[in-house]
Formats: C-alpha cells, sequence, structure tokens
C-alpha cells in the first residue's frame, strides 16, 4: 500500500542551526566500548572512531518524519583528519535533495542530508552524507 | 602514521586482498550500548515489542554499527590518522547472534602531492557470507 509522501522537494536547502559539539573523552570511550573497537587511540578516548560523527545530532526546521518508517540507506564520510578528545566541531546538517522513487516496496522517499564539521580555526574536519529512505 | 597491518605490506596494489577483521557476536546488550552512544534511539534496535509492530521478526542492529566495524577496520589496516573516507551502503539487516566480518581488497593504489593512497573496496559479511554492508573506503599511506 502506497502512502502519501510526506517530504516534498521545497525542503531541499533547509538546514539546521549550527551546533558546537565538544569531543568528549568519555564519550569517546563509551562509544569505542558500544563497538568493541579495539583501536588503541580509540579505547584511550584520545581519537575519535571514524563514524563518531553520527553522535552529533541535529534537527532542520520543518524536517519531521516517522522513525519507524525510516531506511537508512547509505552512508558516507570523508575526513581531513580524525576527531580528538578537547575538539569543539561546528556542524551543520542541510537537505541536499528529496525525491520519489518507485521501488520493491512501492512509492519510496529518498531524502539526502549533508553535514559538515569544522573546527575552530574554521578548517574543514570531516563532512558527510547520509541517504534516508522513507517508505 | 600506517597502522601494523597496511605497513607489514608494502607490495599492496591493486587487486591485493586484505586481511579481515572477525568481530564478536552482536548481542543486545551491544544494541542498547550502541544506542546510548551514538543517541540513535529508534526502538526497532532495542524494543522486540516496537520491531514487530513494524513487521520485523525482533530487533535489528544499528546500520551504523556495521558501518563502525568497517571504521574499526580502517584504523586497524591504516591507523585512526590515515583514514580519508568510507561511504557504504546498507544492503541487509543485522540481527543479534550474527557475527560479521570485515574483508576488503585494493581497488587502486594513488599518488599525488599528497602523498600515496589506497582506494578499497570493504564490506561486512555475516556468517552466511552475505555482504551485509559494502563500500569503498580510502586511506592515506604516507
Amino acid at each position: 500500500m502506497d502512502h502519501p509522501p510526506t517530504l516534498t522537494r521545497d525542503l531541499i536547502g533547509r538546514e539546521s542551526e549550527v551546533v558546537v559539539f565538544e569531543v568528549e573523552r568519555g564519550a569517546i570511550r563509551k562509544f569505542t566500548d558500544a563497538v568493541q573497537d579495539q583501536t588503541p587511540a580509540c579505547v584511550r578516548g584520545d581519537v575519535a572512531p571514524p563514524t563518531f560523527p553520527t553522535t552529533f545530532r541535529m534537527t532542520i526546521p520543518g524536517l519531521t518524519f516517522d522513525l519507524a518508517r525510516v531506511l537508512h540507506g547509505a552512508q558516507e564520510y570523508r575526513y581531513e583528519r580524525p576527531l580528538r578528545a578537547g575538539d569543539r566541531v561546528s556542524c551543520r546538517v542541510r537537505v541536499a535533495d528529496v525525491y520519489q522513487r518507485k521501488g520493491r516496496l512501492g512509492e519510496m522517499t529518498f531524502l539526502i542530508l549533508t553535514m559538515e564539521g569544522t573546527d575552530e580555526s574554521g578548517s574543514p574536519v570531516f563532512s558527510g552524507t547520509t541517504t534516508a529512505i522513507l517508505r | 602514521m600506517i597502522g601494523p597491518e597496511l605497513a607489514e605490506r608494502p607490495d599492496l596494489d591493486s587487486g591485493s586482498v586484505l586481511p579481515d577483521l572477525r568481530k564478536p557476536p552482536i548481542t543486545k546488550l551491544q544494541l542498547v550500548k550502541y544506542a546510548g552512544a551514538s543517541g540513535d534511539y529508534n526502538l526497532i534496535h532495542t524494543d522486540d515489542e516496537t520491531a514487530r509492530t513494524v513487521g520485523l521478526e525482533g530487533v535489528i542492529a544499528h546500520g551504523m554499527l556495521s558501518m563502525a566495524f568497517l571504521g574499526e577496520y580502517l584504523c586497524w589496516l591504516a591507523g585512526p590518522e590515515s583514514v580519508r573516507r568510507l561511504s557504504v551502503r546498507f544492503n541487509e539487516m543485522v540481527r543479534p547472534g550474527d557475527t560479521l566480518t570485515c574483508r576488503g581488497r585494493v581497488k587502486e593504489r594513488t599518488t599525488g602531492s599528497a602523498g600515496s593512497r589506497l582506494q578499497l573496496e570493504v564490506w561486512a559479511e555475516n556468517q552466511r557470507a552475505e555482504r551485509v554492508t559494502f563500500g569503498e573506503a580510502e586511506v592515506e599511506l604516507a
């Protein structure tokens, strides 16, 4: 059964506020422990594991959907350097694209979000692209 | 900084098969810990009842957990300072009790002004040899 699409293309370009996240040693260690990541620098809490930016959660005004209907289709991260304990990263997430496509589960909405993180000197640290699929 | 695995393999070039990293079986406790550590509180990952209401047999792992395994794989191969890109698709669901193994191969070795880089094909496969999460990565060699 097709659901009416809840997201429309007028969301493209909408952005979150810039949010400053402090990379805490304890948060790195907790994340590393959950993943059972054995990387020594991560176990010590000095360096964040590559997917740590997923902990930086932000909201975009006007963008809401039912969590139970969302599939995480794909994810990309690019890094200038790893995040380290004590980093203060300014992040912003943006709706890069919204489109509908017919799939095996019927009409699906694809939502592409991009995220960027810069350090206190304004240098880029990482960027991310999320593909979420709403059925 | 080069991790021990690649540091001992100066011969790596396109087609080279990378060593495996086998992870312990996924447990429900791990999913609860990952939910807390990552901030992804979608209950389909931690509550069987919620998972059943959306047509699943029970909880499924966060896709990002399998991506985190691949992140660890890159750190193990090349060292955490050398990871430049990781891009994956989430292809199959992962359930508690599944055991994932990270595998990879070298697609290309490139040398530019920034030094040598390896373009890798990486994936996490389950105990049935299904590629649950797969994609590409780039690590710096020098």
